[in-house]
């Protein structure tokens, strides 16, 4: 009973401690303290942050080298788009149309391609998030090459706020499920995990699956903040950015992937009048971290409970 | 009939083109069994040498192509020292995230360098005449790069198959612990091939500056991804493959924008891709290998 009550109050404590932040968010937005450019440096990181975990997913604890996620970015987007602008229909149908369309586009093109292994999966996805953009360049409803312009601006700081959240939950609970576990001995050991009955092209398709659809809801919030979007968006180098924070963080961390979101992010904004020395700066980063830390900044490890109560109580 | 001899005539330069930087990637692929996604880019900064040394050091397009292929070894040699060789004994997903690296340095080293700007090959390089031959246009740019990609294939066949060097890189590609006991220097093999297969790239550079008259930056990205798909295609870690792949691909490509919608070009290269990695993984040419465990 004891223990149930623990739980209990941690969770009442995790849920005020988020309630807390979403409200001095809106406070800051609302009040006009935060200035329109920081606000959009913060709308990029929530986006980025779901972008990076749930390439994470995939990537880090799957352990499947995807380079198509910026298509089921794509995806997610123009559906929730033709949703919104060309049927009218509210931002919430727009939401969930982008995250099935993701994760339908992330069925279609997982069940063939997941049973290649390591760089010919990575290039084979590629190939999909390519081909992805030819074809929405190719389509005259969603305006083809030019893309759409006049987006209404419906995505606000509760829906990032709620999005960002909800992406974290889903995910870190599916990895601290059976499945996250059967998931990991995927990366783990292929074979040795099939020999323990595990059904590894199910749990490979799942992960790609729920990782796409994240991947969908991050492409609809970032079509209705900022106004346009068009094929050119969603090429392969928008795929390497959400891998280098993957890299960087740590291939099979969460919180990894979410610090490095927001490094990545910030570090973004701030060299924006260099985009070339951005992109140099990239490339240096992932060889060194290739070179010298191949586990990425955080490498497995997760900043938990464990890790916060332990900083808060001191040592314990 | 003209017209399908027309585009059989351009697919196949291009072909040639795609040939050559395959050849690169398939025989890097071969001995360290490592996707180098810096090839295109290697490919482009031939491209640059040549341009720099036709329109600075004024000199004649054969000593440009020279002067590329001698650069590119280099600097292939140098990035597999620097880049590579730390991570022969660790995954494979660091390997090719390390060569995704190298690949946006390259890019956007250069881009920082020269600028954004496309520069364009200086006409005198390379006097154009089109040769009528009973209806269908030959122009002498075909001719080049056809001709010389064929010598350059020849020469790469004669190094693999006829000196010591090419019994080398097979050794190693087949086993490459068993090629240790047998007195090989890895090291010294996986450079040397590195060295050609950049080389080989840096020809195809100077070519499509030829070909298509202007250089920038990030022009390595699109022809190297086709040349890969060529090489898989025809089966990677395959020399022979790498070549077929290349003409075919270069083929399908101009028929595509030819007969159908050019729009859909670039897509048709990634559908090749996914069809021969879904139905035969081991490309045209390849065997099937089971699981080592």
């Amino acid at each position: 009973m004891q223990g149930s009550g623990k739980i209990g109050g941690r969770l009442i404590a995790e849920v005020a401690a988020v309630a807390a932040l979403f409200m001095l968010g809106q406070f800051l937005i609302s009040t006009g303290m935060l200035e329109q450019y920081y606000q959009i440096i913060l709308t990029s990181m929530c986006i980025n942050i779901i972008l990076a975990v749930s390439l994470s997913l995939i990537n880090g604890f799957t352990g499947q080298l995807s380079l198509g996620h910026a298509g089921f970015m794509a995806v997610g987007a123009y559906a929730s788009v033709v949703m919104t602008n060309r049927l009218d229909l509210p931002f919430i149908i727009g939401i969930l149309a982008a995250c099935l369309g993701a994760a339908l586009a992330g069925f279609i093109i997982g069940v063939p391609t997941l049973r290649l292994k390591g760089d010919y999966l990575a290039i084979a996805t590629l190939g999909f998030g390519e081909i992805i953009r030819v074809v929405l360049q190719n389509i005259d409803y969603v305006g083809g090459p030019s893309g759409i312009m006049g987006i209404e601006k419906y995505t606000t700081w509760a829906w990032l706020f709620a999005s960002t959240i909800l992406t974290l939950v889903v995910i870190v609970n599916l990895i601290n499920s059976s499945y996250g576990r059967a998931i990991i001995s995927v990366r783990e050991d292929e074979v040795a995990a099939e020999l323990m009955g595990i059904n590894t092209t199910r749990y490979k398709v799942i992960a790609f699956v729920v990782g796409a659809m994240f991947a969908g809801l991050a492409g609809a919030l970032y079509a209705h903040y900022f106004y346009i979007i068009k094929p050119e968006s969603f090429t392969f180098m928008k795929s390497f950015d959400i891998l280098v924070m993957v890299v960087l963080g740590g291939l099979g961390s969460t919180t990894g992937a979410v610090i490095a979101a927001i490094f990545v992010t910030a570090l973004t904004a701030f060299l924006q009048s260099f985009p070339a020395i951005r992109m140099i700066l990239y490339a240096l980063i992932l060889i060194i971290v290739m070179i010298y830390r191949p586990q990425g900044l955080m490498g497995n490890k997760e900043i938990g409970r464990k890790t916060l109560a332990r900083l808060w109580g001191g040592k314990r | 009939m003209q017209e399908f001899i027309q585009q059989l005539i351009n697919g196949l330069s291009l072909g040639a083109i795609y040939a050559l930087i395959a050849l690169g990637y398939t025989m890097v692929y071969g001995i360290i069994k490592l996707i180098n996604f810096a090839h295109g880019d290697i490919m482009m900064v031939g491209a640059y040498v040549g341009f720099f040394s036709l329109s600075v050091l004024d000199s004649n397009i054969l000593v440009a192509m020279i002067y590329a292929m001698l650069a590119c070894s280099i600097l292939g040699v140098l990035i597999e020292k620097i880049a590579y060789k730390p991570l022969r004994y660790s995954t494979r997903i660091a390997a090719l995230i390390t060569a995704i690296g190298v690949s946006l340095f390259l890019e956007y080293f250069t881009l920082f360098l020269l600028g954004p700007a496309q520069r364009v090959f200086p006409d005198t390089a390379f006097p154009v005449n089109n040769y009528n031959i009973i209806g269908v246009s030959v122009s002498n740019k075909d001719i080049f790069v056809i001709v010389s990609a064929v010598i350059l294939m020849l020469i790469l066949q004669y190094i693999i198959r006829m000196t010591k060097t090419g019994k080398a890189m097979r050794a190693v590609s087949e086993d490459k612990d068993a090629a240790v006991l047998m007195g090989i220097s890895v090291d010294k093999t996986v450079s040397i091939t590195f060295a050609i297969g950049s080389s080989l790239a840096a020809a195809a550079g100077v070519m499509i500056g030829v070909y298509y008259n202007t250089v920038n930056p990030l022009m390595g990205i699109v022809p190297g991804i086709k040349a890969f798909v060529a090489a898989v295609l025809g089966g990677i870690g395959l020399v022979p493959g790498a070549m077929v792949g290349g003409f075919l691909m270069g083929i399908l490509e101009t028929m595509v924008s030819g007969y159908g919608n050019s729009l859909y070009r670039d897509a048709v290269a990634y559908g090749v891709l996914i069809l021969i990695l879904i139905i035969k993984p081991t490309g045209l040419f390849g065997k099937n290998t089971g699981d080592k465990v």
